[in-house]
């Protein structure tokens, strides 16, 4: 029930009590600013992380050739290993399963011309699923797909970048760039977290790229993600039994470490999880250090609070207050500080985060920011501790006899 | 009015404990003004502070108006305290954040009554010790004489059965004190029964009846002729 006029009693004590409720309230501030600042900078730590390499696709791997560095089955050293269609469609069936999604890649370089912008770009020839492999994503238009690599069309996709440096303010898609000389459309522009050179980037269907350069079925690279569901070992084992088929088909030395080259992800990726769980631990400390420094606070100062007012607690109860009605006015007068402070010490907090955020960047802090229930869970606590910290003390008052709180002066 | 039958009260000190109170027999009647007298140490607060329950005897009898007083939980010492007596003490006791209007319209708020009545009938109480002009200061602001007519008004505010004064007169100068006792004389006259601890002859014989204790005894019990406190102002 809203009593009015025990709010009046509230407010005036706290009204005529400045230096005492600022005190209190600037603690917890002071608590929950603190808690905010360091949660948000320790977030902004892990969002660093976490972007540098979460970019790809962490179960990612990739296949790549080079030139053999051993003699084999009677075959010469220096012999340049080329993938081919075929390839990329044996692992496909193969490890059907273990195999999530998969591409080729053929790697170009050309000038691009539109109008009388120009540049060179990095084009890559790959499949549809390379989208996903790169966590591609799409801003106007769509991906390369499959009718695409059935009729070798001539679209490309090309990254923001492209489209700001070459089509000035005008849109791209749906417009023909020149690509050594050869008109492509674009049917998507895509953005990528993974920073400005990953959105200068060119893509094409791959048998585009086989039929206009060379008339082949050449392939540079393949790339592929595992099936997620499993787990690090597994994803080991996957990618040993790939290396050991591809170097058999390829007649390659098992020990030869150049021919063919599988490089799994999930080697990095579980040193990179390690580290983050390590990061999240600290943060937790940090976090849980300042609850606690604010809690030990509030249950000073409501110590202290209940201290001073003895007397007056005494007054009051001479006067015919019930020691219940005593409790409330101290506990409540308590809980409503300690929640306006919390919550300015939230709002200064996150206005501190807003401001340094430019500057943070370069120090590996991105996006520093606190979840906003982190943030109300943590004033709660507060709240509760100063409530279970004033209410035993104030209990205590509301019981002790109004005379020898009044002798006490 | 108030009757009290072998009232015995001892603090422990240490291991041991101190006898204060040894068996006190008193009876008050209503319209009486009483004072109870005493060297320091002869437990003339003791027994004020135990009929105005703010403290608890440990054996004997107390009856206010009829209402036998033991056992009481903390909630009905508050509604009683509430309901039927007034406090005036050495130290007034004001609360320093309120001023003299609020400290006289809180006991009031702990009776339930409405914001508005309570302010109407605490400038009516402040107009009676004369300081309406008064009502907006706080306690700093206000003399120590002025300070305990605030209380006093307090006290009256509730409309108690009966005015408990501890040593109202102690802090305050003698002109201020004979103003302070003849305003609760007058109070006396229209009909309060007043009980005081003092240890001043001259502020005792301006009541009707002087109590005097000794090492938790009543030596004398007395009615004297009122010496009327307008006489020295």
């Amino acid at each position: 029930m809203f009593d009015l006029d025990l709010w009046r009693e509230i407010f005036q004590s706290i009204n005529m009590n400045r230096t005492r409720s600022l005190l209190s309230g600037f603690t917890v501030a002071f608590a929950i600013l603190l808690f905010t600042i360091l949660f948000g900078i320790a977030n902004g730590l892990q969002n660093t992380f976490a972007e540098a390499f979460v970019d790809d696709a962490n179960n990612s791997i990739t296949v790549q050739s080079g030139r053999t560095t051993k003699a084999n089955k009677g075959l010469q050293v220096g012999r340049q290993i080329q993938f081919k269609n075929e390839d990329f469609d044996y692992i496909k069936e193969e490890f059907e399963g273990k195999v999530e999604y998969i591409t080729a890649r053929i790697y170009k370089n050309f000038q691009a011309s539109f109008r009388g912008e120009q540049n060179v770009y990095d084009i890559r020839a790959v499949h549809p699923d390379h989208q996903f492999l790169e966590k591609t994503i799409m801003k106007e238009g769509r991906y390369i797909n499959q009718n695409d690599l059935n009729s070798k069309t001539k679209c490309i996709v090309i990254g923001r970048l492209v489209e700001e440096d070459l089509f000035l303010k005008t849109t791209a898609l749906g417009k023909y760039l020149n690509l050594g000389g050869i008109q492509f459309k674009v049917v998507g522009i895509f953005t990528d977290d993974g920073g400005d050179n990953e959105e200068r980037k060119i893509y094409m269907p791959v048998t585009t790229a086989q039929h206009l350069y060379g008339n082949n079925d050449y392939i540079d690279q393949i790339n592929l993600t595992y099936n997620p569901e499993m787990d690090y070992d597994q994803a080991l084992a996957f990618s040993t039994l790939l290396t050991k088929k591809m170097k058999n088909r390829f007649s390659v030395a098992r020990s030869d470490q150049r021919a063919i080259r599988v490089r799994n992800m999930a080697e990095g990726t579980k040193a990179v999880s390690q580290m983050t769980v390590g990061l999240t631990f600290i943060i937790l400390i940090i976090g849980l250090g300042t609850l606690i420094a604010g809690i030990v606070g509030v249950s000073n100062i409501m110590i202290f609070i209940v201290k001073e007012r003895t007397k007056e607690i005494g007054i009051r109860k001479a006067l015919g207050a019930s020691p219940k009605s005593i409790v409330s006015i101290i506990l409540i007068e308590s809980i409503f500080i300690t929640a306006i402070a919390g919550y300015v010490g939230l709002l200064l907090g996150i206005g501190v985060l807003e401001i340094v955020k430019p500057y943070l960047v370069e120090y590996f802090i991105k996006d520093p920011g606190v979840s906003n229930s982190l943030v109300v869970g943590a004033t709660l606590t507060l709240i509760i501790a100063g409530a279970i910290a004033g209410y035993l003390p104030a209990k205590k008052a509301s019981e002790i006899k109004p005379i020898v709180a009044l002798r006490n002066d | 009015m108030l009757k009290i039958h072998q009232l015995n009260k001892s603090y422990p000190i240490g291991d041991s404990s101190l006898h204060v109170l040894k068996g006190i027999n008193l009876n008050v009647e209503e319209g009486e003004m009483v004072a109870i007298m005493g060297s320091s140490g002869s437990g003339k607060s003791t027994l004020l502070n135990i009929i105005g329950m703010l403290d608890e005897a440990d054996s004997g009898e107390y009856i206010l108006d009829g209402l036998p007083i033991k056992n009481l939980t903390e909630k009905k010492a508050a509604v009683y305290r509430n309901k039927f007596l007034g406090f005036i003490f050495q130290s007034f006791n004001l609360i320093n954040y309120k001023n003299a209007a609020e400290n006289v319209a809180l006991p009031l708020y702990y009776q339930g009554i409405k914001r508005k009545e309570r302010q109407e009938q605490a400038m009516f109480h402040l107009g009676k010790v004369g300081l309406a002009d008064w009502a907006k200061h706080l306690p700093k602001e206000l003399s120590g004489g002025q300070k305990q007519r605030v209380a006093i008004a307090r006290a009256l505010a509730a409309n108690p059965k009966l005015l408990l004064a501890d040593e109202p007169t102690g802090a305050l100068d003698t002109k201020t004190s004979h103003d302070i006792m003849a305003f609760i004389q007058q109070l006396n006259d229209e009909g309060k029964t007043i009980l005081m601890v003092t240890h001043e002859e001259d502020i005792a014989n301006m009541c009707k009846r002087i109590v005097r204790l000794k090492d938790g005894v009543i030596m004398e019990d007395v009615k004297v002729t009122q010496d009327r406190a307008e006489n020295y102002v």
